[in-house]
């Protein structure tokens, strides 16, 4: 459980980046966390596992607050992968990304073996194994910080704008992953511009803009908003900016499925061409 | 005119086990705006850096094949005279930027190019005002978002006036709200200066609309080559599985439900809610 009381952080530069931010994520919820560049996402993310620490305010990660322990021991719970994997990424070959916090963090030898063969199977990289990151593409090297995490089975999971450079595919198995995290129980949050991939998952949506939360519900419910979608200039996805030009024919407002969207609209069809009977 | 082709291209990088592309023929006209997609990993930021000599110049490895850009033979051709003809903005803006201002790095191009001082002025103004970023110039690249480095990147390539400007997901650091401001700008190049834009993309949602062109990829090759309404409509490209936009699904979808739309096919959802306010008007 993630609880964060009314939190504010200024960069050593002046800039502001927090300004009163509280909320409370429990055990197995599926979080976006979605606004303009410069809002505050990466900030309040980075206070999870204690990178940062709030200037004013608490953040208590498993009712420990994160100024009593280390970013080392925090991590063990807490994985985050960046927004840029060259971030993060240094090892010779892909094996040893994923194994190196593995090591640190003492596992046995054919523990780590068994886990990193199971990272590398999970994102599509078992042909790569011996392949240093760096000779990747931009995609493939996003998904090598994400498998580095992922091995050490962490309880909450932080991904940084993790569908970069991600193809529908990937973006459906990370989607069925995210979800079997939820069935057992674990934490993700993403902080994501991309609102078709929210669209399809249907998380819980924090919206922020300027240091502050301005919207947080289903994602069916902000993301179809219209005047809490303009203040924090998100662009409505497709489905959703269809619907809301359709409003002449009297169709719900809230939509996001593709699916759904059939289903309403074929409705609409079967009941104007009984009515012209 | 074509400006961009290429004959059996095919590279395999230094120590590469198999080529990272294999069989490349296109053809890009001047003028066109060009979207390149496809799965992660088949190719097309390996196809990017040959358009303005990375390959074979920069990175070794083995290139066989022809290409041509503006007239140059590429593979005969340095890189600093390809850079006159076209500009190449990178995937991830932290390997492009590299000056202590912003300022100075969207400046860097010109003056390699030795562009008068007046006219650089007028030029790095230009490109810092149409990325909407004038008010960072003074700042330092690494000091800013990621978002911030690739409207950077974008300027500094657009303050060269490139008769061919190469975008590698430009935008993916960016807020869609902010990503559709940098496409619209592109776009407007491309439409009323007649730039030839190719630009890499998996978000066919944000882009598909300003493209005259696509082409898919799939490890290494092409796969699909032509007009983008014909080949995002196709069951080829849904079983490649490139995110075809959802207005388009949503399109196929109803068709197949027997809504009859009209033969225009929809790339974007204000084209496909035309099209259901028509079909279901009372």
């Amino acid at each position: 459980m993630i609880e964060v009381e009314d939190v504010y952080f200024t960069y050593p530069n002046g800039v502001e980046a927090l300004k009163g931010v509280s909320l409370t994520i429990r055990n197995g919820e599926f979080v976006a966390i979605m606004g303009q560049n410069g809002a505050g996402k990466t900030t309040l993310v980075k206070h999870f596992n204690g990178l940062l620490k709030p200037n004013k305010g608490k953040v208590l990660v498993d009712a420990v607050e994160t100024t009593k322990v280390s970013v080392a021991t925090l991590s063990r719970n807490v994985g985050f992968v960046f927004q840029n994997p060259d971030h993060q990424l240094f090892s010779e070959t892909v094996e040893q990304e994923i194994a190196f916090a593995l090591r640190n963090f003492g596992f046995k030898e054919n523990i780590i073996k068994r886990r990193v063969t199971w990272a590398l199977n999970l994102l599509g990289l078992a042909q790569y194994r011996k392949t240093s990151p760096f000779m990747l593409s931009g995609g493939e090297r996003k998904r090598v910080a994400l498998a580095s995490v992922l091995a050490w089975n962490p309880k909450i999971l932080i991904l940084d704008e993790p569908t970069i450079g991600q193809d529908y595919q990937q973006k459906e198995k990370l989607r069925q992953f995210i979800l079997q995290m939820k069935a057992q129980r674990k934490t993700t949050l993403i902080v994501t511009h991309d609102v078709e991939f929210v669209a399809e998952c249907n998380p819980r949506v924090m919206l922020m803009q300027d240091g502050k939360i301005v919207a947080d519900g289903e994602a069916i419910r902000v993301l179809t908003d219209p005047e809490v979608l303009t203040q924090a200039s998100i662009v409505p996805p497709q489905v959703s900016q269809i619907f809301l030009q359709l409003s002449e024919l009297e169709t719900p407002k809230n939509v996001i499925d593709i699916y759904e969207a059939r289903e309403i609209l074929l409705n609409i069809l079967e009941k104007k061409s009984n009515e012209r009977f | 005119m074509v400006l961009i082709e290429t004959k059996n291209l095919t590279y395999t990088y230094p120590g590469g086990t198999k080529p990272s592309i294999r069989d490349v023929s296109i053809k890009i006209d001047k003028g066109e705006f060009t979207l390149i997609t496809g799965p992660s990993g088949c190719g097309k930021t390996t196809l990017c850096r040959c358009f303005n000599g990375l390959i074979p110049h920069f990175y070794q490895g083995e290139l066989k094949g022809e290409i041509s850009v503006a007239g140059l033979n590429v593979i005969e051709h340095p890189i600093y005279e390809l850079a006159k003809h076209v500009g190449l903005v990178f995937q991830n803006p932290e390997n492009q930027l590299f000056a202590l201002s912003v300022e100075k790095d969207v400046a860097f191009g010109l003056e390699n190019l030795g562009v008068p001082r007046e006219e650089m002025r007028e030029r790095v103004d230009w490109a810092l005002n149409l990325t909407g970023i004038y008010d960072l110039r003074e700042r330092a690249p690494h000091e800013l978002s990621g978002g911030q480095q690739q409207r950077v990147a974008i300027a500094s390539v657009l303050a060269m006036q490139p008769e061919v400007i190469v975008l590698d997901e430009p935008t993916s650091f960016l807020d869609p709200l902010s990503a559709k401001k940098i496409f619209e700008v592109i776009h407007e190049l491309n439409r009323k200066l007649g730039v030839t834009v190719v630009l890499v993309e998996h978000r066919l949602d944000l882009t598909a609309r300003y493209a005259d062109h696509i082409i898919i990829m799939d490890e290494g090759k092409i796969v699909l080559d032509g007009e983008p309404r014909e080949i995002l409509h196709s069951e080829e490209a849904r079983l490649i599985g490139v995110g075809i936009p959802k207005a388009t699904r949503l399109y196929q979808m109803l068709e197949k439900d027997g809504m009859k739309l009209g033969k225009a096919i929809p790339l974007s959802s204000d084209e496909l809610a035309t099209l259901l306010k028509e079909a279901l008007k009372a």
